[in-house]
């Protein structure tokens, strides 16, 4: 599957956000995540299924003002 | 101390978390600036990366409450998702929303503003908007359910401290009840300082702090003129004349040629 993933183009072998996260290397980071601009809380990250073309934005706390 | 959505706050002085030479210095100017709230935010990471977690700890460290912004939002929608993943990541309800309208002055756009600050007030958050000194989006805000106001003192980053204090004032004296913050464009702690004598109930800043050559002692430097500033305004101040008042009495000087 070719989704992108926080700007990237990413091919995958993966049904829903929650494998994404596994396969990109995340594992127990602390992040939060988006689909296609729509926030996509970690209770639904294994229904949330991704299709080609799916937008994956992954985010981390930051230093902020 | 005034109280954010039912908590009172324990200093007048919140501080960013952005843009100081290494962590050490960042710890080292929140312990000397004595600052309750640290604002900070969410961005991209790579997998493998764990910077966030890296933070995070930092964070936890500096036992402060934690005020996630949506800074470099310039849609509603982008707003809202990004609180949203706030929320889930720092584990709390409170937002400092920015809907960014203008590339160089970056300031609010006020109409996406409002209506974000609706739709996640609606939603349950604890919104801090971000805002201008104008009095009608201050009343907009309030009425979609935000309980803070943080007008700009100047554009972010500037450093150019209160640039419109008639509107400001006028701001102070429209909503006298609402908790306010001075949030953006202080440079020097004589601002926030100034901010204070006006009857604001905090200042919000990062880079004054953050990009001074000692960052914790300017931290400090602020702390005392917030604390000096909220003293005088509590004090009551004098008024202001336009002529001299001699403050030696007159009566009984020698006379002499």
């Amino acid at each position: 599957m070719k989704i992108t993933v926080n700007g990237e183009a990413k091919t995958l072998d993966v049904t829903n956000v929650a494998e994404a996260l596994v396969a990109l290397g995340y594992g127990d980071s602390k992040v939060a995540t988006a689909l296609n601009e729509d926030f996509v809380p970690a209770s639904l990250r294994v229904s949330t299924e991704l299709s080609d073309g799916d937008r994956l934005e992954i985010v981390a706390p930051r230093q902020g003002g | 101390m005034p109280k954010f959505y039912g908590t009172e706050i324990s200093s007048r002085l919140m501080l960013g978390t952005a843009q100081y030479p290494s962590p050490a210095i960042l710890a080292d100017a929140f312990k000397r600036s004595g600052a309750g709230i640290a604002t900070v935010s969410v961005r991209r990471e790579a997998g493998g990366e764990k910077a966030g977690n890296a933070f995070w700890d930092l964070i936890k460290d500096l036992n402060v409450a934690v005020l996630p912004n949506t800074a470099g939002c310039h849609s509603v929608r982008e707003a809202v998702t990004t609180a949203h993943m706030a929320r889930e990541l720092f584990d709390t309800d409170w937002i400092k929303l920015e809907v960014i309208g203008h590339m160089d002055t970056l300031q609010p756009d006020p109409f996406g503003l409002v209506e974000a600050a609706k739709i996640l007030c609606d939603d349950g958050f604890k919104v801090f908007p971000y805002t201008t000194e104008d009095l009608i989006l201050g009343e907009k805000l309030l009425h979609a359910g935000c309980e803070v106001l943080m007008p700009w003192g100047a554009p972010i980053g500037s450093g150019l401290g209160l640039n419109n204090i008639y509107g400001l004032r006028s701001i102070r004296a429209q909503f006298p009840d609402v908790p306010m913050v001075i949030d953006a464009g202080l440079g020097l702690p004589s601002q926030a300082a100034a901010a204070m004598e006006m009857g604001f109930d905090a200042v919000l800043l990062n880079t004054a702090v953050a990009k001074a050559g000692d960052p914790a002692l300017m931290a400090e430097g602020f702390a005392q003129a917030v604390v000096s500033g909220r003293m005088a305004y509590d004090a009551d101040p004098m008024e202001p004349r336009d002529m001299a008042a001699p403050s030696t009495p007159v009566i009984g000087k020698a006379f002499l040629q």
